[in-house]
């Protein structure tokens, strides 16, 4: 609590009157909630979502530098293993010193789910869920639910063949149905619960395929094979640690 | 103004208060604790607050100078995690009686709004565990996430009254270091134990 109150004297004396946390803490939209089937679900089930605020953009390089500048644990020299692998902040120059090839509106990466999640909850928001995310991914320019457009994961397969995305600045990719920009084509984004992804058949061997050697047997499955580029999501989730600090993963906030 | 002011040390306390990854272990600035006791890797960097089977209010820290065996169950669970306690029963089974003052078995619930202490309290009885060196835990479903995350324990919530789960047993050193992991049912514990008794006569 003296921490609190200390951190707010600092807050309030830093002359931030005027803006409450930081860049695009207001740049937000509405997200109606919904119900949909996602691609691992139990037995084809339906997910429902609902209603929550997202952030318009992925977390910045600029956006994230001002946060570590506030909180010391969270750089680079500061960070402890067990929240950050060694990959973490890896192309900044410095503890607050981003690297000369990086902009600073580009989406940060090189960040782990611990930090990311520490980013969210000290402006009062959160990690989305992967049913949230997932969500709110179906979306096309135009369409709510583009999951069945060829052209639309088309898109995104491109994308995930291309490298070096994440270089570019938010916002230069399409903006969807939402209001959302970047959800596809710059970076892969953490979810709060990238750690419920138990795939059958996957190559860590406490997975097994023995319904009965689950609580809740037959929980997961491919409830749409078809859809590859959310196949190519999950299993990404299912195979980083929460300490992963990788280079083409990011993150953005939601609010209830 | 004023009112924008409240907002602001609203939010501020609220980001603070929510923290589950809070200041007091790793705020090394302000010297809570002495950085150089836990190392980078320890559970003991975790300052959460966890309740026993007898409503103890514990942080993890408090185990320091013990190895430490841990699995995540949930009690209401019919399939794996029966097996996941025997193991861990067996594995308790073939550690000599002289080591264990030195050795935490610990079941950690990844159901923490199913089973409060009562009924990890119940279930203790049940199992024949309702003693050291058995320990039950529930923390916050954030704390609980936390936790997994730091072990690789992969979780879902499936029903209201089922999840499915990773099966892992982790033994940690008395330092709070992960030191090994098994993996799967019924597996062969031997590693297992020989890592314990490792690990626990160092500190004889």
């Amino acid at each position: 609590m003296i921490k609190c109150i200390f951190r707010l004297a600092i807050v309030l004396l830093s002359g931030l009157f005027v803006q409450t946390g930081y860049g695009q803490s207001g740049n937000a939209v509405d997200i109606i909630g919904g119900t949909y089937i996602p691609l691992y679900g139990r037995d084809s089930s339906q997910v429902t979502v609902s209603d929550f605020a997202m952030d318009v953009y992925p977390v910045t390089h600029g956006e994230f530098l001002e946060f570590v500048i506030k909180y010391k644990k969270w750089q680079r020299s500061e960070v402890i293993e067990l929240f950050a692998d060694g990959n973490y902040l890896l192309d900044w120059k410095g503890d607050t010193i981003l690297g000369d090839k990086i902009s600073e509106n580009a989406p940060v990466t090189n960040i782990s789910w611990f930090s990311a999640k520490e980013y969210c909850s000290c402006q009062g928001k959160r990690l989305p869920t992967i049913d949230e995310w997932e969500y709110v991914a179906m979306a096309s320019e135009t369409k709510l639910d583009a999951r069945q457009e060829s052209t639309f994961n088309q898109y995104i397969l491109d994308w995930y063949e291309r490298p070096k995305q994440k270089n570019q600045e938010v916002g230069s990719t399409f903006k969807n149905y939402w209001g959302l920009y970047d959800i596809h084509g710059l970076v892969w984004e953490w979810t709060y619960d990238f750690n419920s992804v138990l795939i059958s058949g996957e190559s860590r061997k406490d997975v097994d395929n023995d319904s009965d050697l689950f609580c809740g047997s037959a929980a997961v499955g491919a409830s749409d094979l078809m859809n590859y580029a959310a196949f190519m999501r999950y299993a990404i989730r299912g195979s980083v640690k929460a300490n992963y600090a990788m280079r083409n993963l990011g993150f953005r906030c939601v609010k209830d | 103004m004023k009112k924008l002011l409240l907002s602001i040390a609203t939010l501020v306390l609220f980001a603070c208060s929510t923290s589950e990854l809070g200041d007091s272990a790793i705020d090394s600035e302000k010297g809570i604790s002495s950085p150089e006791e836990i190392s980078e890797l320890s559970i003991y960097n975790l300052p959460s607050t966890w309740t026993s089977q007898d409503n103890d209010q514990i942080v993890l820290k408090e185990l320091n100078g013990k190895v430490l065996v841990m699995v995540m169950i949930y009690t209401s669970c019919k399939a794996a995690c029966p097996r996941l306690v025997a193991d861990m029963r067996r594995i308790k089974d073939q550690i000599p009686p002289e080591l264990l003052s030195d050795i935490q078995m610990i079941l950690v619930s990844i159901d923490p709004e199913t089973d409060t202490p009562e009924r990890l309290k119940s279930f203790a009885i049940e199992n024949h565990m309702n003693e050291e060196p058995w320990l039950f835990l529930r923390g916050s479903m954030e704390s609980v996430r936390d936790f997994a995350n730091v072990l690789a324990v992969k979780y879902k919530k499936i029903s209201p009254l089922d999840f499915s789960h990773s099966n892992i047993i982790s033994v940690f050193n008395e330092k709070g270091e992960l030191a090994h992991q098994q993996e799967g049912l019924g597996v062969d514990n031997k590693e297992t134990i020989a890592k314990i008794i490792e690990l626990a006569t160092t500190l004889q």
